[in-house]
């Protein structure tokens, strides 16, 4: 069973070992229904952490490559239960625990209690949950972390230095570092100010830090490496997936 | 279904919207509104908030706000009693005409009003969504006046059906995107503003065109529509002698219902009935009747009454007027539902398309299709209320709709 200690631990290690852990993120049920829990298993294997995406219909923080994929995932039926479900039936050939992200809503509807209790059992130790700002975040975090689980806050180059305390305050398991402002799957590149950025955020905590929204390249994530415990990695491995790519040779090229 | 408060509770909460204690300090309306937005918006939230505190309570900003209304906009709009329509209808009908003002609808109360402000913030790049395209026209035109450049997000399904008003927005100088994804309807648009803003919150300013969205934007456009109901009252108590029995206007997102209601909500033997789109009929999918037929739920920003499925997944909606089209409702409507103080009923594409038919013979009037709903619903109720005062908000104009009526007159 997951929890936020363990997610926050594993990170600690690849702190120590001086590696940059790698967070592969894509939506559950794309591109088919059928290959989900067999490519999870395979994410598992490269992946320190995994980052599973529910799709839902108003992507508002997410640019048009999880926006594609979210939609076509939701044409394929996917929704919470059937995720759930299908995490079970693998749970066991996983290596590598997991956190999901979702907007609000399909949590709401599910129910937060149920929600916890679920994500727990099928070995999920967090959620990211990007329209839901601290403000508005007590009722999910108390369910969440009366399982052990925990709500994985975001910070931006954008937040003030005193929200960043308080963002890292509520944060469990780890910092999720937006490493430029706008949405997932530009390619600008990687901010110039990110070592600035990034040692900011570790002065301000103990968890571990992991950047995303942009990393590409082998190049992006050992430039991530220097600053941060980890890289998260989500359009570039979605968009693999939809050119049908070897994906899991992509994830392996990144170390 | 919505939220379920037992009499007392609705009391207090009544009590409290007359207080105006409404939005709180968390953004709510009673349970209704709050601010659900990604953390890369918070800055930018944070600074409209200031602002809005500000300019909206320093007398300077609303003069010259009030003066652009008087000059530029053609306020007040004017009380028409409808001499026909009473005589068919058996009643007593009068119109707040907001298809007067200028661009033809309500919109431009919020949307000039909004540019002012951006301006006082130091924005540099304004971004507005539309549907049936009039907020667009507004937010262009507003910007045209106070020297900003726009860019309007418009659903593809829109733009063909509101062919007109792209290029009116074109000709204000407003750069028009086609949102193809999404429902490509207004939802879509609201979701693509969102997303470009994200992009750069420091130096865009959203113009969000109805009563729905984050905290602060469901009471800053409140308080910009509230004009209309701040006249209407005035000229209805001068030109008729007293206030009217009921009150009708059209609700998509719900800005010139608002806008008309907020003046009379404490008028209790005033009914107050808001008319969504019952499209095809009452399924799923077939409407865009969110507070008939929604649930709660957190939508672009907002806890309110959405169209979803089982799983939280927002619903494609239907209507014959692109303004209606929204799965969504401003939250101050979905707390006025849930205390009973406002009725919300619908109508349907063929209700509304004769009631627009009939007004248009009767008074001269052609109302844009999103107002026929209000039309469609106030004959019903004069049919059941013979002799009864009735006011219903004309809120805009229908030469933008002619596209979809020539269709219709062909059959």
């Amino acid at each position: 069973m997951a929890s936020s200690k363990q997610i926050e631990s594993i990170l600690k290690k690849n702190k120590r070992n001086n590696t940059t852990a790698l967070i592969p993120f894509f939506t559950a049920g794309y591109p088919q229904l059928n290959s989900f829990a067999s490519n999870l298993v395979n994410i598992s294997k490269v992946g320190d952490i995994v980052e599973i995406g529910v799709p839902f219909s108003d992507p508002m923080a997410d640019g048009m490559t999880i926006q594609r994929s979210s939609h076509q995932a939701l044409i394929n039926g996917v929704n919470l239960k059937w995720i759930f479900d299908q995490i079970e039936t693998v749970s066991h050939q996983l290596q590598a625990p997991l956190v999901m992200m979702s907007y609000l809503n399909p949590l709401l509807a599910f129910g937060f209690k149920a929600l916890s209790q679920r994500a727990k059992e099928v070995g999920i130790g967090g959620f990211i949950v990007p329209d839901l700002p601290l403000e508005e975040s007590d009722e999910l975090r108390i369910a969440l972390e009366n399982e052990g689980l925990g709500l994985i806050q975001l910070i931006t180059p954008a937040t003030p230095a005193s929200r960043m305390i308080d963002l890292c305050a509520a944060s469990k398991g780890f910092i999720y570092a937006v490493t430029m402002t706008g949405i997932t799957g530009s390619d600008k590149g990687l901010s110039l100010k990110l070592a600035k950025y990034l040692n900011q955020i570790s002065n301000l905590t103990e968890l571990p830090i992991c950047a995303g929204f942009g990393v590409r390249s082998a190049k992006d994530v050992e430039i991530i490496g220097q600053h941060a415990v980890g890289a998260i990695v989500g359009s570039a491995l979605v968009e693999a997936m939809e050119r049908e790519e070897d994906f899991i040779g992509f994830l392996k090229r990144l170390r | 279904m919505a939220l379920d408060f037992s009499e007392t509770e609705k009391e207090i909460l009544y009590q409290s919207v007359l207080d105006n204690k409404f939005p709180d300090d968390m953004g709510r309306f009673g349970p209704f509104g709050g601010r659900y937005i990604p953390e890369t918006l918070v800055p930018a939230f944070s600074r409209l908030e200031i602002g809005v505190k500000k300019y909206l309570n320093d007398p300077q900003f609303i003069e010259s706000w009030q003066n652009e209304l008087n000059e530029w906009v053609g306020r007040p709009t004017a009380m028409t009693y409808a001499k026909q329509l009473s005589h068919a209808w058996g009643a007593e009908v009068w119109l707040k005409r907001e298809d007067l003002a200028h661009t033809g609808a309500h919109k431009i109360n919020n949307a000039i009003g909004q540019a002012l402000l951006a301006k006082k913030l130091g924005a540099k790049q304004i971004i507005a969504e539309t549907g049936a395209g009039q907020h667009g026209v507004a937010s262009a035109a507003a910007c045209a006046r106070v020297g900003l450049p726009c860019r309007v997000y418009m659903g593809a399904v829109d733009i063909k059906r509101q062919a007109p008003n792209v290029d009116r927005m074109r000709q204000l100088g407003a750069e028009v995107c086609a949102v193809k994804t999404g429902d490509q309807t207004l939802r879509a648009a609201i979701d693509e503003a969102m997303r470009n803003w994200v992009s750069d919150p420091a130096d865009i300013y959203y113009i969000i065109g109805s009563a729905v969205g984050p905290h602060p934007y469901p009471f800053l456009v409140r308080e910009f529509q509230s004009v209309i109901g701040r006249e209407a009252r005035k000229q209805i108590v001068t030109q008729a002698g007293g206030l009217p029995n009921a009150i009708f206007a059209c609700v998509g997102g719900g800005s010139n219902a608002i806008g008309l209601f907020h003046s009379f909500l404490g008028d209790r033997e005033v009914e107050l009935i808001g008319v969504e789109a019952g499209g095809h009929g009452p399924d799923l999918g077939q409407n865009a009747a969110t507070l008939a037929t929604g649930t709660p739920g957190v939508l672009q920003g907002a806890y309110t009454m959405i169209l979803q499925n089982h799983d939280g997944q927002v619903q494609e909606t239907h209507s014959v007027s692109a303004g209606l089209d929204y799965s969504g409702v401003g939250p101050e409507h979905a707390l006025l539902q849930s205390i009973g103080r406002v009725d919300y009923e619908s109508a349907t594409d063929t209700e509304a398309l004769l009631a627009l038919s009939e007004l248009c013979k009767a008074e001269g009037i052609l109302t844009a299709l999103e107002t026929a709903h209000a039309f469609a619903a106030a004959k019903k109720w004069a049919s059941n209320n013979p002799g009864k005062r009735l006011l219903i908000g004309n809120s805009g104009r229908g030469d933008k709709d002619m596209i979809t009526l020539s269709a219709h007159m062909k059959g």
